[in-house]
């Protein structure tokens, strides 16, 4: 092992999406020495198809708006489950944080008094649920994410961020105290691999979509970093928590923002019936996303769904106008007749719950520190690793994210690890070095794959792995069929021990990433199967015929999955936040 | 017919002493795939196949690649809309150097687009809220910010193809000229300085390749006529 | 910022607005000639020679001949650069260009006025 070479680096932020690009921003301001290691071109990353906004209280649209509220959104959103604590961090931090952007040059719409515009989004209230429907997203057209991670970009080169573009991260290097001080990484222009220390690793890897047949993630969207921490040994948190969008694209599943229906579309069933008037009478489309997809998969199964198949349902904004189409959502008029063959103008878009984001991930506090639990149940924080975006659960989204809240989270939370990281830098960070057979450790995955001899196809045990946790783990969970999914993974993972990488070869070796984000989507797949199968209620985006009820007695808390035992665990949500009283659980209605 | 007939530009640097064009016979069961689809079918048949995608719905800017002689996205280029007498000839975007297949070294894109600075510069002092901009001033900045840096602007401009370390290129001008209309960056006389040499603009020779291929509608050829325009004022 | 000697006016901006300038000067010739010579279908020497023994005509030609001159450089000087990558070469040709635009130029101005 000792012919790696060696990059030394104060901190590595692995993955360039808005979180780690955030954070990379904090510290190249620092002068500390910090590279992003990704393994697209940073503006390829996912946080570039976000369209619809970021929701924050700025007090644009309405100049009495209160963070607070927001804060209570965010927590009645997230069925009760979000830490009370982050989430405060979040929505008092989040102006400051979007104010940020909009002087680095993020190009917002406007109002017409030159302040940021902003749309409604789902689940949005004004004082606490009482006061009707908020309008809190703060929008660039409908191409928000695309604006958001270029600017961000613009801003690392203007600041000389060093950027380790197109490089793929293996694994994680843990010393002998289990503290994390590097990764192993490849080039993956040259194929080579290097040993990369450093005193700070941030796990920016964003979500891991693609263990789902269908989803509005981008084809990179494998879990890397979350594989990397359970291989690791970490523990993952609330991983049976993932979104379905109420508005993929039937067939292509690519997104159709929320913001759409912010606009003023609505959804409606073949008989033309607005149907979300009877499942969130006070809402209506703009209820929380889990509330709207089970609405849409209700209507689907009792016979109502349209097209041949009655599979789907459809997206009505044809009443909306070509100017509301033309200057607020540019973007869906050009997917739709892309991908739906449909001009949004004149008929509706064909729509599908999709799966969307992964409201799990690396328990973290407010600074980004990741945590794990020691034997008595007591949160430790894990030396030497951080994560933020949607690779870390903070957790701000509990059991369901708000639409618009992952762009405030990306960058929230990207700047908080920045900010502590370079703090911690600054107080001294010394952590014992590697060992060779640490480094062995490390390289085992990759050494597996370029060994391997014979065996079954990559793309083949993908779409199988995809296929199980479609059917096992989708918008309605059971008993017996999720246990019919966990056994399949279990002898799935066997099969993927032993598949095949037929290319060795070291030049922009594609089929070596993609043999590696299996091995990913696997760790994954089988964190989410487990967790889901415990967690024996109803809350948010996790919904089971067989416990049809939320069980706050039980089940009021995270979650925790730990991948050596396989085994799930329960941590303490928080209800304490600094400075605004406890939300107390309610009963969640829209 | 549902097979379609595909070649592909081929170059593995380990192995190949020279690029060659494969024959691929891809079955699309009739329907019209897209172009990145089809390349993953491929790839199921031969797993070394290398190029590039991400989003695989045209924002992320990945799969740049020539089809049938003609720059685009291959996520979001239909079969009907490139396929002519049932074959498909693929290749790398043109002009720049190869890495592998698909796969081409973006280097001098991207060194041209940090070349102009691509950043808001303001030096006024930040406010404590946003900085104030008026809708009709917003509205500049449409048919600006929305490239992707795709390059298939510019590796189909000919200008660029022969200067490329010189000339900025359709895709680096369109983002000067984004910063250039933002009512809020004051450094319009400096970015304005650093372009009025006898390439960096003025090698556009007006041919609007960039306009015929630019998967997002853009108009670069219309963005460095107004920066001609600004060096004009500024400059008389 | 890219520097180079070798262009006309040093700058891009004052080539481009002399190929233009040079370019409407040039057009405006042309259309005065062909103009003429359609207007005039019987023309003798005497009357074309007294035509350019007027100082207004003599000030136009030259003009135009300059224009020419210019719009000449900067346009090969633009195919130059785009073609000849190396450098001996380039400079070659550039010379001979220049050479031969010059000797044109004080040709052409030796028939405006020798005679």
């Amino acid at each position: 092992m000792s012919n790696l070479r060696s990059l030394s680096f104060d901190a590595i932020i692995i993955g360039g999406g808005g979180a780690g690009m955030r954070a990379a921003l904090e510290l190249a301001k620092s002068g500390k020495k910090t590279a992003v290691l990704s393994k697209v071109f940073p503006t390829r990353s996912h946080t570039v198809s976000a369209q619809g906004g970021i929701t924050c209280a700025i007090a644009s649209s309405d100049p009495d708006d209160d963070w607070r509220w927001h804060m209570y959104d965010t927590v009645k959103g997230g069925d009760y489950i979000a830490d009370q604590d982050a989430a405060e961090y979040m929505c008092s931090e989040g102006p400051k944080a979007v104010f940020e952007l909009e002087h680095m040059g993020l190009p917002f719409s406007r109002f017409d008094n030159g302040r940021i515009y902003q749309r409604p989004f789902g689940g949005q209230s004004k004082n606490f649920g009482e006061g009707g429907q908020a309008a809190r997203t703060c929008a660039a057209a409908d191409r928000t994410g695309h604006a958001l991670l270029h600017t961000l970009y613009q801003n690392n080169l203007k600041n000389n961020t060093t950027f380790l573009n197109e490089w793929y991260a293996v694994d994680l290097v843990k010393n002998a105290n289990g503290d994390v001080v590097g990764c192993i990484a490849m080039d993956i222009e040259t194929g080579e691999v290097v040993h990369v220390k450093s005193k700070a690793t941030v796990l920016a890897t964003g979500g891991a979509g693609r263990i789902y047949a269908s989803t509005t993630n981008a084809l990179i969207n494998t879990g890397d970093g979350i594989g990397m921490a359970l291989r690791a040994g970490f523990p993952m948190q609330d991983m049976e928590m993932w979104q379905f969008h109420p508005t993929g694209i039937y067939g292509a599943g690519t997104l159709v923002t929320e913001g759409c229906r912010g606009e003023g579309g609505y959804l409606i069933n073949k008989d033309g019936e607005r149907f979300m008037e009877r499942y969130a009478p006070n809402a209506k489309d703009l209820a929380g996303r889990d509330v709207v997809a089970r609405s849409m998969v209700m209507e689907i199964l009792e016979g109502r769904g349209c097209g041949e198949h009655g599979d789907h349902v459809f997206l009505k904004l044809d009443h909306l106008g070509d100017d509301v189409l033309g200057k607020r959502l540019p973007g869906i008029v050009e997917l739709s007749k892309t991908f739906a063959h449909v001009d949004p103008a004149s008929e509706p878009i064909p729509v599908v719950p999709t799966c969307h984001y992964m409201m799990g991930g690396i328990p973290t506090n407010v600074h980004g520190q990741a945590i794990m639990q020691d034997g008595d149940g007591k949160d430790r924080i894990v030396n030497g690793l951080f994560a933020c975006g949607e690779a870390a659960c903070v957790s701000v989204h509990g059991a369901n994210r708000l639409g618009g809240n992952s762009l405030l989270d990306l960058v929230v939370f990207g700047r908080a690890a920045g900010m502590f990281i370079e703090g911690a830098l600054n107080e001294g960070v010394d952590y014992l070095d590697a060992s060779e057979s640490d480094i062995a450790t490390a390289m085992k995955r990759m050494s597996r794959w370029n060994e391997s001899g014979d065996g079954e196809s990559v793309p083949a045990l993908k779409r199988e792995l995809q296929a199980i946790m479609q059917n096992s783990f989708g918008v309605f969970r059971e008993e017996e069929n999720m246990q019919k999914g966990v056994r399949q993974l279990e002898e799935l993972r066997a099969r993927i021990g032993n598949a095949y990488l037929p290319d060795k070869s070291n030049a922009f070796n594609t089929a070596r990433v993609e043999a590696l984000e299996l091995d990913n989507l696997m760790e994954v797949a089988e964190a989410t199967a487990i967790a889901a199968l415990d967690r024996k209620e109803s809350r948010g985006a996790h919904s089971r015929y067989d416990y049809p009820d939320r069980d706050d007695v039980n089940w009021l808390k995270h979650s925790l999955y730990f991948p050596l035992e396989k085994r799930v665990g329960k941590r303490d949500v928080n209800f304490a936040p600094k400075t605004v009283d406890t939300f107390e659980p309610k009963i969640r209605t829209y | 017919m549902s097979t379609l007939q595909v070649s592909i530009y081929r170059y593995n640097p380990e192995t190949d002493s020279a690029p060659y064009m494969q024959e691929f016979q891809v079955d699309t069961h009739g329907r019209d795939l897209m172009v990145l689809d089809v390349l993953h079918l491929m790839k199921e048949q031969d797993s070394g196949l290398a190029f590039r995608r991400s989003c695989r719905e045209g924002v992320c800017g990945s799969d740049g690649m020539n089809m049938n002689g003609k720059n685009g996205l291959g996520c979001i280029t239909p079969l009907s809309e490139v396929v002519k007498g049932n074959k498909l000839v693929l290749r790398p975007l043109p002009g720049l150097p190869v890495i592998r297949d698909l796969v081409v070294d973006m280097g001098l894109f991207y060194k041209q687009y940090e070349r102009i600075q691509p950043y808001l510069l303001n030096s006024d002092p930040e406010p404590a809220i946003e900085r104030l901009q008026s809708p009709e001033d917003r509205d500049k900045l449409d048919g600006l910010y929305e490239c992707i840096l795709c390059a298939c602007c510019s590796t189909a401009c000919p200008s660029f193809w022969w200067n490329p370390e010189k000339f900025v290129g359709p895709a680096g001008l369109l983002q000067s000229y984004r910063f250039l209309a933002d009512s809020r960056d004051t450094a319009t006389a400096e970015r304005l300085a650093a372009l009025e040499d006898p390439f960096s603009v003025f090698r556009c020779r007006g041919i609007m390749n960039c306009v015929a291929v630019c998967p997002k509608g853009l108009n670069p050829t219309r963005a460095i006529g107004k920066i001609r325009e600004m060096l004009l004022a500024d400059a008389t | 910022m890219v520097t180079n000697i070798t262009s006309f006016g040093r700058s891009g901006l004052s080539d481009w607005l002399i190929q233009r300038a040079s370019a409407i000067v040039l057009a405006l010739y042309t259309f005065f000639i062909v103009a003429y010579l359609l207007l005039n279908p019987n023309l003798d020497y005497m009357t074309w020679h007294g035509l350019f023994a007027q100082t207004w005509m003599r000030i136009f030609s030259l003009l135009a001949f300059v224009s020419l001159a210019a719009h000449a450089w900067i346009g090969l000087w633009t195919v130059t650069t785009d073609y000849l990558k190396g450098t001996a070469i380039r400079v070659g040709v550039q010379t001979f260009i220049i050479l031969a635009i010059f000797v044109f130029l004080v040709w052409g101005i030796q028939v405006l006025w020798g005679a």
